[in-house]
C-alpha cells in the first residue's frame, strides 16, 4: 500500500546541465520594482490584484445596497448598476482571482516548490507582472470615460454590449475589450513560464508525482488557461472591430430604436461559444489552484498525507481535460440547437465525478488524522463547505432540463458566488495565513485573523446560501429592480435587505484582514523558516524569507514525497521532502 | 469543539432552511411539472451527499482534533475505498441525469398538434403573432420594420394576412392547447419568461428559437426578460392571460390582422421604399 513515498532511493539522477546565472540586482528599481525575481513578481500581482479586488469590493457593496433597499440610494441607477455588477465580475474573476493564483500563487510558490532557483524565463516573467498592471490600469480608466465602464454584463453578450441601450457603449466597452486582450497577451508571458519551470525546472528527484498539489494545481490550470485565453483574445478582437469597424462578426441584420442597422450575417450565438469555450476552463483555472492549494493546507495541518495523492493529480488532470468538453451548458436557453443539450449534460455531469473524488479525500484526509485548528485549517474547512455546496448545485445547473427554470435566476448568482467566488477566495485566505510566514518572516496576528474568519465565511454562507431560493422563486438576475412583480411576496425584499447587511459586514472584515496583513509586516510574531512543521520544499530554504535565487549555494536534492507527516518510526511527524533516508549517505547524492 | 458544533449547525440550519423556507417556486401553470419533479429529485440526492459530507467533516473535526501526544495515522491511498466511492458517485449522477435527459427529450419533442404564436422582443417591449383563420404564420424580415409594420411581416406572404398583431398588450392563451412559442428579436439578445410556465429560451436577432408548452390553469401571469438587454431590462414587461377557451375567442374576435392594421396599400408602398434603399 505504500508504494508512493518511498520508492527507488537509489534513483536520484546526477543534474544533467550546469546551473543558469541568475540575473542579479543592481540597483533598488531592479530589486523591488522591475525585478526579475518570482519572488518579488508574486507580490506585485498580489498587491495589484488584491487592489483592484478592493475596488469589486466596493462595487458589490454598491449593487447589493441597490438590491437590498431600491429607490433609497439616489445616486444608483439602473445604468450604474450594471455598470458595477459587470465591473464586478471582470474583476473578480480576471483580474483577482486568475492573477491572483496563477500571478501570486504561482509566481511565489512554483520555483520554491519544485527546487528551482527562480522562474526559468525571468525577464518575460516580469514583462508579465507589467503588462498585466497596464491591463489593469486600462480597466480602471473607463470609471474615468465618458460614459462610463461598460454595463454590458461580464459575459459581454453581442449586440447588446456594443450597442447604445447599454451603457458605456463608447470608451467602456473598447477599453474593457483592449483591457482583456492586454491581460492575456501578460498571462501568456507569465502561463509560459509557469509550465517551462514545472517541466523543466525541477530539482533532482523532483519528479511529476512527487510534487506539491498545489503545483499541480498550478500547472494544469496554467496549461488550460493558455489554451483556453486565445478564444476569448479572438472574440474580444472580432468584438472590437464589430464595435469600431461595424464589421459583422457577431452582428445580425437589426434594428436599433426603429433603426436599420448596416450590419448583417453575424451570429450572436458565436461570441457565446467563443465566451464560453474560454468561460468555463477559467472556473476551473480558478477552481485547480485552489484545490491544489486545499490539499496541502489539510495535509500539513491534520499532521497527515493527503489520501489518495494519485488519484487526487488523476482527478485534476481529468478536471482539466474535461472542463474543455462543458462549456455549452452554459448556453442551455441560449437558442443553441437544442440536441446539443444531451451532449453537454452528459460531460457536464461526468465531470462531477472526479470533483467529488477530491472532495472525498480531502476528508478522509480528516479521518484520524491531528487537526491542528489553525487559521490555514478553518479557511479549508469553510472551503469544503462552501465548494461542496456550490459544487452541489451545479449538479442542478448542468443537467439540462433542471436549469431551463433556474438559467438566469439569482440561483445561478447564487451558485458561481458560492463555487467560484467564496470557495476560492477561502483558498485565497487560507494560502495567505499559511505562507505569508515564509513570505515575509512573520506570523499573521491570530486575533484578527480569527475575527476575519468567522465573519467571512459565515457572513458569506448567509448572503449565498439563502440567495439559491430567491432563484427556485423565480426572481431573475440582473435586475437592479424586480419592482411590483406579482410572483415576488414582500418577504423576498426582506430577505434582501438581510443579505445587503450580511454583505457590508463581511466587507467591512476584509478591512480587517488588509490591517492584519500591514500590521503583521511589522509587528508580527517572528515565524522561523518552518513554523507549521511542514514538508514541502519551500519551508526548507536556508533564509526566511528566500533570497533572490532561493537555495544558498547548492540546490536540495529531494527524496520523498511531500507529505511525509506521522510516518510510524520518524522522530517527527514530519520528514521534509529534501531529507535523505536513514542510512543514506551524503556522498550517495552527488555522484 | 466549538468548530465542530458550528459545522453540525451549518447543515442542520440548511436543511430547516430548505424545509421552512417561505421561498420556493411559483405554482405551476403548465404541462412542465417532470421539471420540478426533476429538481425535487435533484434536491433529495445532492442534500443527502451535502449533509454527508458536513457531518463527516464535524464528526472528524470533533473526533481528530489536536491534542497532547497525538499522531495521525499513515494511511496513502485505499484503493478499495476509492473504486466504492467512485462507482457510488457515478450511480448517484446517473439517477440524475437519466431523467433529466429524458424530460429534456420531451421538452425539444414539439408535440404534432401545437399551435405556433410567435414572441418578438425589441429594446424593450413584447409583441405578439397569433396565427389566423389559416392557422399559419406568415414569413418576415427585420429589413420591412417601419412604424406601419412594426414587426417586419413580409406584405407579398399571403399566409400572413390574417395574423393577429398584438402590439402593446397583453398575449391571451387558451387553457389545455398545446402552444409552440416562436421566439424572435429584432436588437439584441430577449429572453421570454414566465416563471410559472418553468420553459425560458433566448430570443436572437437573426434566427427564430422556440419552446413548446401547454398551459393548464387559468390566469394572469407575468412575463419576464430574463437575458440582459440593455438598460431598461427589468422593465420589459408583460402579461399572459390564459383563459377557457370561449373567453378567448372573444378576445380574439377583438383583435385586428396583419391585413386590417396596414391597410394593403401602406404596406405594398413600405416594401417598395425599403427595397429601393
Amino acid at each position: 500500500m505504500v508504494d508512493i513515498p518511498l520508492d527507488t532511493v537509489a534513483g536520484i539522477p546526477p543534474a544533467e546541465v550546469g546551473e543558469v546565472e541568475l540575473y542579479h540586482p543592481r540597483s533598488w528599481w531592479t530589486r523591488y520594482v522591475f525585478s526579475q525575481d518570482a519572488k518579488v513578481i508574486a507580490v506585485q500581482y498580489s498587491i495589484t490584484a488584491m487592489a483592484i479586488g478592493m475596488v469589486a469590493l466596493v462595487l458589490s457593496w454598491l449593487m447589493r445596497l441597490q438590491l437590498g433597499f431600491p429607490g433609497t440610494f439616489s445616486f444608483i441607477d439602473a445604468n450604474q448598476y450594471l455598470q458595477f455588477i459587470t465591473m464586478h465580475g471582470m474583476i473578480m474573476v480576471v483580474y483577482l482571482l486568475t492573477a491572483l493564483f496563477l500571478g501570486g500563487f504561482g509566481n511565489y510558490l512554483i520555483p520554491l516548490m519544485v527546487g528551482a532557483r527562480d522562474m526559468v524565463f525571468p525577464y518575460v516573467n516580469m514583462l508579465s507582472y507589467w503588462i498585466y498592471l497596464l491591463a489593469v490600469l486600462v480597466l480602471v480608466s473607463t470609471f474615468f470615460m465618458p460614459g462610463g465602464p461598460t454595463g454590458a454584463g461580464w459575459t459581454l453578450y453581442p449586440p447588446q454590449a456594443i450597442l447604445s441601450g447599454t451603457p458605456g457603449q463608447d470608451w467602456g466597452i473598447i477599453l474593457m475589450l483592449a483591457s482583456l486582450i492586454l491581460f492575456i497577451i501578460g498571462f501568456t508571458m507569465g502561463g509560459l513560464n509557469y509550465v517551462v519551470t514545472v517541466l523543466q525546472g525541477r530539482t533532482r528527484g523532483m519528479t511529476l508525482m512527487r510534487m506539491p498539489l498545489t503545483v499541480w494545481g498550478i500547472f494544469t490550470a496554467t496549461v488550460m488557461a493558455l489554451l483556453a485565453f486565445p478564444a476569448l483574445f479572438v472574440a474580444s478582437v472580432m468584438l472590437l472591430l464589430d464595435r469600431l469597424l461595424e464589421t459583422s462578426f457577431f452582428m445580425p441584420t437589426l434594428v436599433e430604436m426603429g433603426e436599420l442597422k448596416q450590419y448583417s450575417g453575424g451570429s450572436p450565438i458565436l461570441f457565446q461559444h467563443l465566451f464560453w469555450f474560454f468561460g468555463h476552463p477559467e472556473v476551473y483555472i480558478v477552481a485547480l489552484p485552489a484545490f491544489g492549494i486545499i490539499s496541502d493546507l489539510i495535509s500539513v495541518h491534520a499532521r497527515k498525507n493527503i489520501f489518495g495523492y494519485r488519484m487526487m493529480v488523476w482527478a485534476i488532470v481529468g478536471i482539466g481535460a474535461l472542463s474543455f468538453v462543458v462549456w455549452a451548458h452554459h448556453m442551455y436557453v441560449s437558442g443553441m440547437n437544442p440536441y446539443f443539450g444531451f451532449f453537454f449534460a452528459t460531460t457536464t455531469l461526468i465531470i462531477a465525478i472526479p470533483t467529488a473524488i477530491k472532495v472525498y479525500n480531502w476528508v478522509l484526509t480528516l479521518w484520524r488524522g491531528d487537526i491542528h485548528l489553525t487559521i490555514p485549517m478553518l479557511f479549508a474547512l469553510a472551503f469544503i463547505i462552501t465548494f461542496v455546496n456550490g459544487g452541489l448545485t451545479g449538479l442542478f445547473l448542468g443537467n439540462v432540463v433542471v436549469d431551463v427554470p433556474l438559467s438566469d435566476t439569482m440561483f445561478v448568482v447564487a451558485h458561481f458566488h458560492m463555487v467560484m467566488g467564496i470557495a476560492p477566495i477561502m483558498a485565497v485566505f487560507g494560502g495567505i495565513y499559511h505562507w505569508y510566514p515564509k513570505v515575509t518572516g512573520r506570523m499573521l496576528n491570530e486575533a484578527l485573523g480569527r475575527f476575519h474568519f468567522w465573519v467571512s465565511f459565515l457572513g458569506a454562507y448567509a448572503i449565498f446560501f439563502p440567495m439559491h431560493y430567491l432563484g427556485l422563486l423565480g426572481m431573475p438576475r440582473r435586475y437592479h429592480d424586480i419592482g411590483e412583480t406579482a410572483f415576488v411576496p414582500a418577504s423576498a425584499h426582506d430577505l434582501n435587505a438581510f443579505m445587503s447587511v450580511a454583505a457590508l459586514i463581511v466587507g467591512f472584515a476584509q478591512l480587517v484582514f488588509l490591517f492584519n496583513l500591514v500590521w503583521s509586516l511589522f509587528k508580527g510574531k517572528e515565524a522561523g523558516g518552518n513554523p507549521w512543521g511542514a514538508a514541502s520544499l519551500e519551508w526548507q530554504t536556508p533564509e526566511t524569507p528566500p533570497a533572490h535565487g532561493n537555495w544558498g549555494k547548492e540546490l536540495p536534492i529531494v527524496y520523498r514525497w511531500a507529505y511525509d507527516y506521522s510516518v510510524p518510526g520518524a522522530p517527527q511527524d514530519f520528514v521534509p521532502q529534501n531529507e535523505p533516508p536513514a542510512g543514506w549517505s551524503a556522498r550517495g547524492a552527488h555522484p | 469543539m466549538a468548530v465542530a458544533i458550528i459545522l453540525l449547525l451549518i447543515a442542520v440550519a440548511s436543511v430547516l432552511f430548505h424545509l421552512l423556507s417561505p421561498w420556493w417556486w411559483t405554482p405551476l401553470a403548465s404541462n412542465w411539472g417532470y421539471i420540478d419533479d426533476t429538481i425535487t429529485l435533484t434536491f433529495w440526492i445532492t442534500g443527502a451527499v451535502f449533509s454527508a459530507v458536513v457531518l463527516f467533516t464535524a464528526y472528524c473535526v470533533f473526533r481528530f482534533r489536536h491534542k497532547e501526544g497525538q499522531r495521525a495515522e499513515y494511511n496513502p491511498e485505499n484503493k478499495k475505498l476509492e473504486s466504492w466511492l467512485t462507482v457510488a458517485t457515478a450511480v448517484g449522477v446517473a439517477a440524475m441525469l437519466a431523467p433529466g435527459l429524458v424530460v429534456w427529450h420531451q421538452f425539444v419533442t414539439v408535440p404534432a398538434g401545437a399551435t405556433e404564436i410567435e414572441v418578438m422582443g425589441q429594446q424593450w417591449q413584447w409583441s405578439y403573432r397569433l396565427p389566423g383563420k389559416d392557422g399559419r404564420l406568415g414569413t418576415s424580415d427585420a429589413r420591412l420594420i417601419s412604424p406601419e409594420n412594426p414587426m417586419g411581416l413580409r406584405p407579398d406572404d399571403p399566409n400572413g394576412q390574417d395574423d393577429i398583431v398584438v402590439q402593446n398588450d397583453d398575449l391571451h392563451l387558451p387553457v389545455g392547447k398545446p402552444v409552440k412559442v416562436l421566439l424572435r428579436s429584432i436588437d439584441v439578445l430577449h429572453d421570454f419568461y414566465v416563471p410559472e410556465f418553468r420553459a425560458k429560451m433566448d430570443m436572437i436577432p437573426g434566427s427564430v428559437t422556440y419552446y413548446w408548452f401547454t398551459p393548464t390553469r387559468a390566469g394572469t401571469f407575468d412575463v419576464l426578460c430574463a437575458e440582459l438587454c440593455g438598460v431598461a431590462h427589468a422593465q420589459m414587461r408583460s402579461k399572459v392571460i390564459v383563459e377557457e377557451e370561449k373567453d378567448y375567442h372573444a378576445w380574439l374576435e377583438k383583435q385586428r390582422t396583419f391585413a386590417e392594421l396596414s391597410g394593403r396599400g401602406n404596406v405594398a408602398k413600405a416594401a417598395y421604399k425599403t427595397e429601393s434603399e
